[in-house]
């Protein structure tokens, strides 16, 4: 390590550096914490490969000093099922925004879910469509503003951590960048998760959200999340009318499951009486 | 000792209201692209927890931890 730098730079591309993410941006602090969630695990840094969509958030796959992928809108999931199907020997990290995996990703997030592949998914959620000028997101709380809703939405958002594990997810958890060190902790869990790891990472965008939203320095924005967050067990012993506005925090599933590509291990090893053929590019076939 | 990398820094102020010793304070320095750094003021207090370096957004803070 060169002396001297934050112990989070080696793993990054030095001559990107500085980042494109605005002052204040939550992005840059679950790069940290992913890194250091990674340190906790005995995963090699070589063997991880990161896909991303489209999205503020998944412009983080080109700061990361390792494999990586950057696709199309929506379809990070699809991408990175292949990649995990292709070579089930890699560790496939997603990195995807709220509207990438919420939104035009929706089918293929509940449907990743569903099978349990053993993927790391890691949801950035700042609440609206930073990348395209503010646009209302399907996480965007009812009531906030922004380009395509100058009255404020009237929808109801989407309560992310809820939908994938009720979709059959075997691990999941929502924190927020306020909470680093527990999110390091859950990034932790899932990376030695054998199944669909889903982790939302509730996060502030100053320059969209905090503008039309009366918070416009970092500063307001990270308190706003610092006091509104609510953890689950005291969530439980709230009323409805208590919760409303609030962000609940913790581990929503935690139910290891039969996972995809061991399945289809399975099912060509009790078929063939061969091992899958294409269990790794890098090791010799005999 | 803490290191603030002023090439790095985009002056967002997440360190000054994260650290829980309330360690930082802003200055009047400017860095190339205007932005007006933090600085470890009560670094006495510092008790290397490192969760400004973990929360920084830019990667741009160092804590020395001590050797033992």
């Amino acid at each position: 390590m060169v002396e001297n730098e934050s112990p989070y730079k080696k793993y990054l591309r030095e001559e990107r550096l500085p980042h494109i993410f605005c002052p204040g941006c939550g992005n840059g602090t679950v790069m940290s914490t992913f890194f250091k969630g990674l340190e906790g695990t005995d995963i090699d840094f070589e063997n991880v490969a990161i896909v991303s969509g489209i999205g503020c958030s998944s412009r983080i796959p080109g700061y990361a000093k390792c494999d990586s992928l950057h696709t199309t809108h929506g379809r990070a999931l699809s991408f990175a099922t292949g990649l995990k199907v292709g070579n089930p020997d890699l560790d496939v990290v997603v990195f995807t925004g709220d509207g990438d995996a919420a939104s035009i990703g929706g089918n293929h997030l509940i449907h990743a879910a569903r099978r349990n592949i053993n993927l790391t998914v890691i949801c950035i959620n700042n609440n609206i469509y930073g990348m395209t000028g503010g646009q209302i997101s399907p996480t965007s709380p009812k009531g906030s503003f922004g380009t395509t809703a100058p009255y404020g939405s009237r929808d109801m958002p989407f309560n992310l951590a809820e939908l994938v594990s009720a979709a059959g997810a075997s691990y999941v958890a929502r924190w927020t960048t306020t909470h680093p060190i527990q999110l390091s902790k859950a990034i932790q869990k899932g990376l030695e998760n054998e199944g669909f790891s889903f982790i939302e990472v509730v996060s502030q965008c100053p320059t969209y959200f905090g503008r039309k939203n009366k918070m416009k320095t970092p500063l307001s924005m990270f308190q706003y999340i610092k006091e509104n967050s609510v953890n689950k067990r005291r969530a439980e012993k709230m009323d409805e009318s208590e919760l409303e506005g609030k962000i609940i925090v913790g581990e929503f599933a935690n139910n290891p499951h039969a996972e995809l590509t061991a399945n289809i291990k399975a099912l060509a090893e009790e078929n063939s009486d061969k091992p899958l053929a294409i269990k790794s590019a890098f090791e010799e076939l005999d | 000792m803490i290191i603030i990398d002023s090439k790095l820094c985009k002056g967002c102020d997440i360190c000054i209201a994260t650290c829980p010793k309330n360690v930082y304070s802003k200055s009047d320095k400017v860095n190339t692209k205007n932005v007006y750094l933090p600085f470890p003021e009560r670094e006495e207090a510092c008790t290397k927890c490192g969760l400004c370096e973990l929360s920084c957004p830019d990667q741009a803070i160092y804590v020395e931890k001590e050797v033992k």
